[in-house]
C-alpha cells in the first residue's frame, strides 16, 4: 500500500488549493450578501480556469477535456470544496453524461461545453419525485414524429446560468409483476426553446448564491435528435455516467471541513477564558480531536473509492458510504465549530455559520443519507437473500 | 538568451508564522512552505520573456533542504524549461545564509552562462534582501535591484526600480543580475496541462561541494520573539474626549 500522491496530484492539490485561497475566498462575504454571483466575476473566474486548463479537467483527453484520473478529480473536488459553491460554479466541471452525446450533438453540447463555451444543467427532480426519481411525472408523448413535453422540474441546479440542460422525462410505462415502472429518457433542451421556461427557484439557507430553478415544460417539442442516449434509455445513461456524483459530494464535504477545521482549531488555540486557551479544557480539546480523526477517516474514505473506480473494481456501495460518512461528518464538524466559537460562530462577521448552513444539504442532495444507507445495506444483504 | 531564477522554498504566507520554544528560530516542522512570493515574480517574469522572444530558456535554481524539489516543480509547472536542485541541508530549520548561496548561484552561473539571472528581491522568510546583491558583486556584473519594469533589448535591460520616495530607471549591460519587486507582474497559476509535462522536465541535483562552498553558518542566533502583541483600542466619543485622552497619553 502506498499513501502518498505523486508528485502532479500534489501539484494539481496546491494549484486548486491556491486558486480557491487567491480567487474565491476575497469574494465570498460579497456573494453571500447579495445571494447571487456578479457576472462579470463569474466570467473572470471562468476565464482564469479555462487559461489554466483545468475546464472540464473531468472530461477524457480525446474529446479536448484533461483525461484526469477519478483520483485526481476527487482531489481537485476536494480542493475546491474549501471554497463558496456559488463561486466554484465557475470552475466548470460539466456533466460526465455528455460523453453519451453521438454525431452532431458532439459539435452542439459535448464539445462547446468542454471548451467552457456553454454551460449545462441536470434536470431529474420534481416535486412529487425526489429519491422515487423513477414516479417523475413529466412526460414526452409522440406527435408527428416528435416528441411533446409536458412537466414541470424543481431544484435544477445551476439552471439560472446554463446555457442547455439534460433533462429525464417519463417515455412510457410498463407492467411489471412489482407494478408499474415507467421507461425513462433522457433529452438535451436549449435555453430558449419555445414551451420550455426557466423559472426562479426557492432560496435555500445552504449554498446562497448557488441558485436552483424550477424547469416548466408546455407543450415543448423535440425532435429525436435532442435524445441523449436511447429512447427509453434513460437509466442507461444515468447509470453508466452519473454513478460519481455522490463521490463529488463526499470530496467537497472533505474540504470544506478541514476548512472549517482550521478554523476550530485555531479558535480553540487563541481564544483564552478562565485563563487559558479554550483549547485545553479537555470539552474543547476532545472535540478537536474527534474531528480531525473523522475528517481524516472520510478522506480516505472517498479517495479509496476513486481509486476503486479508477482500477475498474466495484464501488458503488464504497461510493455510497463515502458520502454518507463524509456528508454526516461535516454536518458534526461545522456544529462542533459553532459550538466552541460559541455565540460569535452564528454572527455572519465569521462565515462559521454559512459553513454550518451550507452542511445541511450535503445530507439531502444526490442522495439522502437514508437511500445512501438502502443502498449499502442492500448490496450486502441481497446476496444473502434477505 | 538564458534566463536563470534561483527561487527559495519558504514558509507559505498565509501561514501565522510560531517561534519555536527555545527561541532558536521559527517553527517549521509541519507547516505549509510554497515558493518565496518574489521568487515566483521572478519566474512569471521570465516565463514572459520566452514567451515575449527575449529568452530561449528559463533555468530555475533552488539551495536547501531534499524538499525543495516541489517548490522548483512548481516553477516548471509555471513554464520553466529545467530545474537544479542543490540539497544543502538536511533539517528544515538550517538556513543556508546569503553569502553561501550567492557562492553557490555564482558556481552555477558559470556552468550555467546565462544572460540574465532574475531574483526575488529578498525571501520573506528572514527579509535578508542581500543574494541578489551579493551574486552581483562576485560576478563582477551589473545589478539592478526592486525592479517594477523590465525591458530587454539589443544586449541591455531597461529597469525601472522602485526606489524610497519614487521611481528611478537605468539601463544596465546584460549579462546583469535583476531582483524584482512586488509590482512587477502577477504570477500564473500553474496550468493542468504544464503539470502534467512537470514531471518530464529535467530536474538535476547537486551538492554544496560541487561548487566548492561551505555552507557552515557564520551568523549566530541570538533570540527570537514574537512581536509585542497589540494593545486594545478606545473609542472616543468626541474630538475634546480624543484631544484629553492623547494628552493623559502624553503624545500632544
Amino acid at each position: 500500500m502506498d499513501f502518498a500522491l505523486s508528485e502532479e496530484q500534489e501539484l494539481i492539490v496546491a494549484t486548486v488549493r491556491q486558486f480557491v485561497e487567491r480567487e474565491i475566498y476575497p469574494h465570498e462575504a460579497e456573494v453571500e450578501r447579495l445571494g447571487r454571483v456578479p457576472p462579470e466575476l463569474a466570467a473572470e473566474i471562468r476565464a482564469k480556469v479555462i487559461e489554466m486548463g483545468f475546464w472540464a479537467c473531468n472530461f477524457p483527453a480525446e474529446v479536448g477535456g484533461a483525461g484526469l484520473s477519478h483520483l485526481d478529480f476527487t482531489l481537485v473536488e476536494r480542493e475546491l470544496g474549501r471554497g463558496s459553491m456559488a463561486l466554484t460554479h465557475f470552475f466548470g466541471r460539466p456533466q460526465n453524461i455528455l460523453m453519451a452525446c453521438e454525431g452532431e450533438q458532439r459539435e452542439r453540447y459535448l464539445f462547446p461545453a468542454v471548451r467552457g463555451e456553454k454551460m449545462d444543467a441536470l434536470a431529474m427532480t420534481e416535486p412529487g419525485a425526489g429519491s422515487d426519481i423513477r414516479s417523475m411525472a413529466t412526460t414526452a408523448v409522440r406527435q408527428g414524429g416528435d416528441w411533446v413535453i409536458n412537466g414541470t422540474k424543481h431544484f435544477i441546479s445551476g439552471a439560472d446560468t446554463a446555457d442547455f440542460f439534460i433533462v429525464f422525462v417519463a417515455t412510457g410505462v410498463d407492467d411489471t409483476p412489482k407494478g408499474p415502472k415507467k421507461r425513462i429518457t433522457c433529452f438535451l433542451v436549449d435555453r430558449g426553446t419555445p414551451g420550455f421556461t426557466v423559472r426562479e427557484g426557492y432560496r435555500s439557507v445552504s449554498h446562497r448564491g448557488y441558485h436552483n430553478c424550477i424547469l416548466e415544460f408546455d407543450d415543448c417539442r423535440l425532435p429525436d435528435s435532442q435524445i441523449l442516449g436511447e429512447v427509453d434509455g434513460g437509466f442507461a445513461v444515468m447509470n453508466e455516467w452519473l454513478y460519481a456524483t455522490r463521490l463529488t459530494v463526499a470530496a467537497f464535504c472533505v474540504g470544506r471541513a478541514r476548512r472549517v477545521f482550521d478554523h476550530a482549531l485555531s479558535w480553540a488555540a487563541e481564544r483564552r477564558q478562565f485563563g487559558q486557551p479554550i483549547g485545553r479544557f479537555q470539552g474543547v480539546g476532545f472535540q478537536i480531536a474527534d474531528m480531525i480523526t473523522e475528517i481524516d477517516a472520510a478522506d480516505w474514505l472517498t479517495l479509496s473509492a476513486a481509486w476503486r473506480l479508477d482500477r475498474g473494481l466495484p464501488a458503488n456501495r464504497e461510493i455510497a458510504s463515502a458520502k454518507l460518512y463524509a456528508s454526516e461528518m461535516l454536518a458534526r464538524v461545522t456544529d462542533a465549530t459553532v459550538q466552541i466559537h460559541g455565540g460569535m460562530g452564528l454572527m455572519d462577521d465569521l462565515p462559521i455559520e454559512r459553513f454550518w448552513r451550507d452542511a445541511r444539504v450535503e445530507r439531502i442532495w444526490d442522495g439522502t443519507s437514508e437511500i445512501q444507507r438502502h443502498i449499502i445495506s442492500r448490496e450486502l444483504l441481497r446476496p444473502l437473500g434477505a | 538568451m538564458k534566463v536563470l531564477v534561483p527561487v527559495k522554498r519558504v514558509i507559505d504566507y498565509n501561514v501565522k508564522v510560531r517561534v519555536k520554544p527555545d527561541g532558536s528560530g521559527v517553527d517549521l516542522a509541519n507547516v505549509k512552505m510554497s515558493m518565496n512570493p518574489f521568487d515566483e515574480i521572478a519566474v512569471e517574469e521570465a516565463i514572459r520573456l520566452k514567451e515575449a522572444g527575449k529568452a530561449d530558456e528559463v533555468v530555475v535554481v533552488s539551495i536547501g533542504v531534499k524538499q525543495a524539489q516541489e517548490t522548483l516543480r512548481t516553477a516548471l509547472a509555471m513554464g520553466a524549461d529545467r530545474a537544479i536542485l542543490v540539497v544543502a541541508a538536511d533539517d528544515v530549520h538550517q538556513d543556508i545564509e546569503p553569502l553561501a548561496v550567492a557562492k553557490i548561484l555564482k558556481g552555477v552561473v558559470e556552468e550555467e552562462k546565462p544572460g540574465l539571472v532574475l531574483a526575488g528581491k529578498q525571501a520573506i522568510d528572514n527579509d535578508m534582501n542581500a543574494t541578489g546583491q551579493m551574486l552581483a558583486a562576485l560576478l563582477g556584473w551589473p545589478q539592478a535591484t526592486f525592479a517594477s519594469k523590465i525591458e530587454i533589448d539589443d544586449g541591455t535591460a531597461l529597469v525601472t526600480r522602485e526606489v524610497d520616495g519614487g521611481l528611478q530607471t537605468i539601463r544596465v549591460k546584460l549579462p546583469a543580475v535583476v531582483t524584482v519587486d512586488l509590482r512587477l507582474n502577477e504570477p500564473r497559476y500553474a496550468s493542468l496541462p504544464n503539470i502534467m509535462k512537470a514531471k518530464k522536465k529535467p530536474l538535476e541535483e547537486k551538492t554544496p561541494a560541487d561548487y566548492g562552498v561551505d555552507v557552515t553558518p557564520r551568523l549566530e542566533v541570538l533570540a527570537t520573539e514574537e512581536p509585542p502583541a497589540r494593545q486594545a483600542g478606545q473609542i472616543v466619543g468626541s474630538v475634546d474626549e480624543l484631544v484629553s485622552k492623547l494628552k493623559e497619553a502624553g503624545v500632544i
